[in-house]
């Protein structure tokens, strides 16, 4: 699977699947639609900044709240590569895998990289570089079915491919 | 090592005599359920899959309730799009607007999820039917779209939280006290990934919409399920609802918890959950500055059931809401609407100045019927007060019981019961 590389937002604890996509608009399920709107109520300047490949950085619980599958599909649809975070909200992490979005726990990197860092993540094996502070991390490499997931955009292209 | 009572209902339906917490099992599901934001995605993953129909018309149930009556365009077309599905595929248990409620109120008056049941639903407060003893559990769009394709989902079956309730609730405090309090204790991610299990012979003194109420916002304290035994008052309310057979699990005497609590309901006090976090709670005694506020809302898949608006009635009755103050009253089904007519509950609300709505999420998300603009102050019956939750990222949310918010409407200013006049 290829390695995720890109410029970090940062952001705290909770951030919620409302304040990701509010459900003002939800009213379309386009990602492209949805994109537009990422990360509007908590970081304004989101939308306006965000690089095909840059990374979401987090402390703990990201995607708590709503089960909207809204909020994975924003996130990769404006080009987010891999958000990794202290610990995620169990049906965001479930959404995120099945819509293929690669998501990594990782409490240490989670503290040391900051905004701005660009950083580099191996999938295979889990480690996470900060290339602009010199320093690695080790996260939780994908087990193999889940890259097979992400490889092929999803769960529903998954199952088709038969596996 | 014994199993839970959340175990025992996974393993039962793997076909497994045993499961451990952090097992990965593929399970049957009894019910897989959507709304009209999280179907139209489902169903559009649903038809990228080489699947002829749904496993079973019966086992799905479609309930527009988010933003029904539809609110604009957009929303139409979503409704049009789960509604053509619906009948294409001849599901048998999708709900028009006239016959629909919000879901997690609907399904179980309707009898459809009871005792021993796996279902999942997406939508987040699916973990709602937990309070009959059922394992339930909110998943996306694409889980429920291979659910529906197939009738199965993967879990890894969750390690538990027990809360061991004892005592009797005092007059004013609700199911909705009991976890907010739970809440702040816990915080927003103290049950990540683990079930909620209530026990203790306090729950015989909790009425079946508090332990609604309770196990809905289980996935507020990060939870994968809330689960409450299955007693004479959850048989009774099955036995009205349903026809459907029900199997009473039970947690093994040495069940593995990794936290048990004990609560005293007698002890607890009306509770309020400051912005913008369902865990900044605070007890009634506890605020000590004036909050002024310019709306309230009473409903939701949280507190918009029958025992909800009798509570607010009762406190409103012979009173009116504060000057300048919204009061938006939503019953959450259909048949509650209707209940509360013929109880008066209804002239009681418009008498008092509150307004009255079809059944609807509505506000709750802040999708329309009663948003907030910049500034705004709204103490709400509902179940997440994030920031631009119900509007304006400006705007605040105020969590609390229909007692408390309906005191408040009439004070104008956050308040409960027992200080009006």
């Amino acid at each position: 699977m290829k390695a995720a590389k890109g410029t970090v937002f940062k952001y705290g604890d909770n951030v919620d699947t409302d304040v990701i996509i509010p459900a003002r608009y939800l009213n379309s399920s386009d990602p492209a639609e949805l994109a537009t709107h990422c990360m509007e109520d908590i970081d304004k300047e989101f939308v306006g900044k965000v690089s095909k490949g840059d990374i979401i950085v987090a402390t703990k619980n990201f995607g708590c709240g709503s089960s909207r599958e809204h909020a994975p599909i924003a996130i990769k649809a404006a080009g987010i590569s891999c958000v990794i975070a202290e610990t995620f909200a169990r049906i965001f992490y479930r959404n995120a895998i099945n819509i293929g979005l690669p998501i990594i726990e990782c409490p240490e990197a989670a503290a040391g990289i900051d905004a701005g860092d660009t950083v580099e993540v191996n999938f295979d094996t889990g480690v996470i570089t900060d290339v602009t502070k010199g320093t690695t991390y080790q996260g939780q490499a994908f087990p193999e079915f889940m890259q097979r997931i992400i490889a092929a955009e999803g769960l529903v292209n998954y199952i088709n491919h038969g596996k | 090592m014994g199993m839970t009572m959340t175990q025992k209902i996974l393993a039962a339906h793997a076909g497994l005599d045993k499961v451990e917490a952090g097992q990965l099992i593929e399970a049957d599901l009894d019910l897989v359920l959507g709304n009209d934001i999280t179907s139209p995605v489902a169903i559009r993953e649903m038809e990228k899959m080489k699947v002829d129909g749904v496993f079973d018309r019966d086992k799905i149930a479609l309930v527009p309730d988010h933003f029904v009556p539809n609110k604009d365009i957009k929303s139409a077309e979503h409704c049009k799009c789960v509604r053509e599905f619906a009948y294409r595929n001849k599901i048998t248990n999708y709900f028009e607007v006239g016959e629909m409620g919000i879901e997690h109120a609907l399904l179980p008056e309707k009898g459809l999820t009871v005792a021993g049941d796996v279902i999942i639903g997406a939508d987040s407060h699916t973990c709602t039917y937990g309070a009959l003893g059922a394992f339930s559990t909110g998943v996306g769009s694409t889980d429920m779209a291979a659910g529906m394709a197939t009738g199965k989902a993967w879990f890894k079956v969750p390690a538990a939280i027990r809360f061991n309730l004892i005592g009797k609730p005092a007059e004013w405090v609700s199911g909705k006290d009991v976890i907010l309090h739970i809440i702040g204790m816990i915080g927003v991610d103290g049950a990540l990934y683990k079930s909620m299990e209530f026990a203790g012979e306090g729950v015989k003194n909790l009425t079946m919409d508090d332990r609604f109420t309770i196990a809905n916002m289980a996935i507020e304290a990060g939870g994968k399920n809330g689960i409450f035994p299955v007693d004479d008052t959850a048989i009774a309310y099955m036995k009205e609802h349903s026809d459907k057979p029900y199997t009473i699990y039970e947690a093994d005497e040495d069940a593995v918890y990794d936290e048990e609590y004990t609560i005293d309901l007698g002890k607890l006090r009306p509770t309020i959950a400051f912005p913008h976090l369902p865990e900044n709670t605070k007890t009634i005694d506890e605020i000590k500055e004036d909050i002024r506020i310019d709306q309230v809302v009473i409903g939701s898949c949280t507190n918009g059931r029958i025992d909800d608006m009798r509570i607010a009635a009762k406190v409103l009755k012979g009173r009116h809401v504060a000057k300048g103050m919204r009061c938006i009253v939503i019953p959450a089904t259909q048949a509650i609407y209707l209940q509360a007519m013929e109880e008066g509950l209804l002239k009681t609300f418009v008498e008092a100045g509150a307004v009255v709505s079809t059944p609807t999420c509505g506000p709750c998300l802040g999708g329309y019927m009663g948003i907030l603009a910049q500034g705004e102050r709204c103490v709400s019956t509902t179940n997440r007060n994030f920031v631009g939750r119900m509007g304006h990222v400006e705007s605040e949310i105020y969590l609390a019981s229909p007692a408390v918010a309906a005191a408040s409407a009439v004070a104008g200013r956050i308040s409960c019961p027992c200080r009006l006049k």
